[in-house]
């Protein structure tokens, strides 16, 4: 038997969202415990609730052995991180699920800590790490083959991805700027957003070209903060709070030979051109017995613009290719798109805390607390990355 | 293209340093030659790229090094025209592409285009091989659009 419906979310929470360095003096660790606290707060829970942690991308601010012993946990019982990076937001959660499923763990927290104040994701693949940066990848031998390019951020890597999909499909900036312009649509109505100003299409077009064809509104927010969720079986869960947001299905992986992707160049020209995410979409939807069809609001990890776009046609919302203009018709618009997409303002003009505002957005609008409420949303579509494997999905109903 | 438009740059050599491992030591061995090799796995003649220890394909190791003509197609590409460090201040527009190389199956290098404007690069073209000398131990590839 799988594990869809075994586990449920039933808290999340989050520090608020600074701009990168502005969160100092306080310590990741920190930021991390407040985040957590917020969650099991949420629940209805507290830290001698908590035997478990899922996690991804050292979102801990520090090691679990650190932060059981500073946070007090009574037992853990389970502690486990997803390889890769950002991709592995989502997938978190259904690490979650799974300890839970497999009876190792009960309550089991995922969360992410993000401080940039002495380095920051927009230089990671930088040819020199800056003294105390975190986040530059070490030299390899596999980064002698694009680091002499001058490849030295993951903008300028994705950008090859959106120049291909161009090329191949016609896809053009407009679309690009119909992602950004709309989840900043949705973010200036949001206390919690970084970005308050509306955005137009000449703002767009005047904006400076970082790494064509993407310019200063294709990418994220560079952040601090944190953000927390607490998983427990469904039976715990309905005696909680608020109603349980069940964990219906969730994925992770990608193909092989997708493999470290924006940073070798060599995946299969088939899937070049995509968002890494099509087989493990395809094993969502066998999961949960559903398509792209069913759901109401998804929440595509939106680093780059264009991403949404590739994750759009990877999940089934509209033909491979079709992107471009399934986005320049109205359909990710909250309101009155058939798929609002990024509801809370996404990674693009929210905050970037690493894909995990995304999951926090999916269970208050499958609460029916969201800010940017969609009428009635019993599912909600969860992604992390595009990114090196593993990408990750998760599927929450009400 | 706009009458002022930028000739593409180049990265700075000072950014630019290698960490060979026993996989890729050949093919920078070889680019110090001016000499553009890939390896072919000898069991089942599938070329891979970067060099690494196994066949994607049958996961032997034994390669054997195939010198390449230098010809290659723009497969996609980059324009970097916001310098993200310091250090590449000077250095913008540079084009990072990802070029295929020809009767290789599809193997790609990622090198900078050089001797042409960024509004005149198109996927798809035919580009040639152009050596850059970085450091008196590095030479790494470069593309410029072929002569006809």
């Amino acid at each position: 038997m799988g594990m869809q419906d075994a586990a449920a979310v039933v808290g999340v929470g989050a520090t608020r969202y600074y701009k990168r360095g502005q969160s100092l003096p306080q310590t990741p660790l920190e930021l991390a415990g407040k985040a957590m606290l917020a969650a099991l707060a949420d629940a209805g829970l507290t830290v001698a609730d908590v035997d478990g942690l899922a996690l991804y991308s050292m979102g801990l601010g520090g090691d679990t052995s650190l932060f059981a012993q500073v946070m007090g946990i009574p037992e853990v019982r389970f502690t486990a991180t997803l390889t890769g990076g950002g991709g592995g937001s989502a997938g978190s959660v259904g690490l979650a699920a799974a300890a839970i499923h497999a009876g190792m763990a009960t309550t089991v927290v995922s969360l992410m800590t993000l401080q940039q104040a002495a380095s920051r994701f927009g230089t990671s693949y930088a040819p020199r790490g800056r003294p105390g940066a975190q986040y530059s990848a070490p030299p390899s031998p596999e980064k002698d083959f694009t680091s002499p390019s001058g490849l030295m951020g993951p903008g300028q890597m994705f950008a090859v991805l959106a120049m291909r999909h161009m090329h191949r499909y016609g896809t053009r900036r407009e679309h690009f700027a119909e992602v950004a312009i709309s989840t900043r649509a949705n973010a200036i109505r949001r206390e919690t957003s970084l970005m308050t100003v509306p955005l137009t299409l000449d703002d767009y077009f005047n904006a400076r070209m970082i790494a064509e064809p993407l310019c200063l509104y294709d990418f994220c927010l560079e952040c601090d903060g944190a953000v927390a969720v607490v998983t427990t079986s469904l039976e715990r869960a309905r005696d909680l709070r608020h109603p349980p947001v069940r964990i219906r299905a969730s994925a992770h992986g990608g193909h092989g030979r997708w493999g470290q992707a924006i940073t070798w160049m060599n995946m299969p020209d088939e899937y070049f051109a995509s968002s890494g995410h099509r087989p493990v979409a395809e094993r969502l939807w066998a999961m949960a017995g559903m398509t792209a069809a069913d759901v109401d609001v998804a929440l595509l990890y939106d680093h780059f613009s264009p991403m949404v776009i590739l994750q759009l046609e990877d999940y089934g919302f509209c033909p491979i290719g079709e992107g471009g203009p399934f986005v320049a018709e109205g359909n990710i618009r909250h309101g009155t798109g058939s798929v609002p997409v990024n509801t809370h303002g996404g990674n693009l003009s929210e905050a970037y805390i690493i894909g995990m505002t995304h999951v926090k957005e999916a269970v208050e609008q499958l609460r029916g607390t969201a800010v940017n409420q969609v009428d009635g949303a019993e599912v909600a579509l969860v992604t992390g990355g595009p990114a090196s494997i593993p990408t990750s999905a998760l599927l929450l109903t009400r | 293209m706009t009458a002022d438009e930028p000739m593409a740059k180049l990265p700075p050599a000072e950014l630019i340093a290698l960490t060979p491992d026993v996989f890729t030591a050949p093919f920078w061995d070889a680019a110090r030659d001016h000499r553009l090799v890939v390896p072919r796995c000898t069991a089942c003649g599938t070329y891979r790229f970067p060099p690494s220890a196994f066949c994607f394909r049958c996961q032997g190791q034994a390669v054997e090094w195939v010198e390449q003509s230098g010809r290659g197609v723009c497969f996609s590409y980059t324009v970097a025209w916001h310098p993200l460090l310091p250090e590449v201040h000077e250095s913008v527009p540079y084009i990072p592409a990802v070029v295929e190389l020809p009767d290789t199956g599809g193997v790609r290098l990622i090198a900078n285009l050089v001797d042409v404007r960024p509004s005149e690069v198109r996927i798809g073209m035919d580009l040639e091989l152009v050596w850059r000398d970085v450091h008196p131990d590095v030479t790494v590839a470069t593309f410029r659009p072929a002569a006809r």
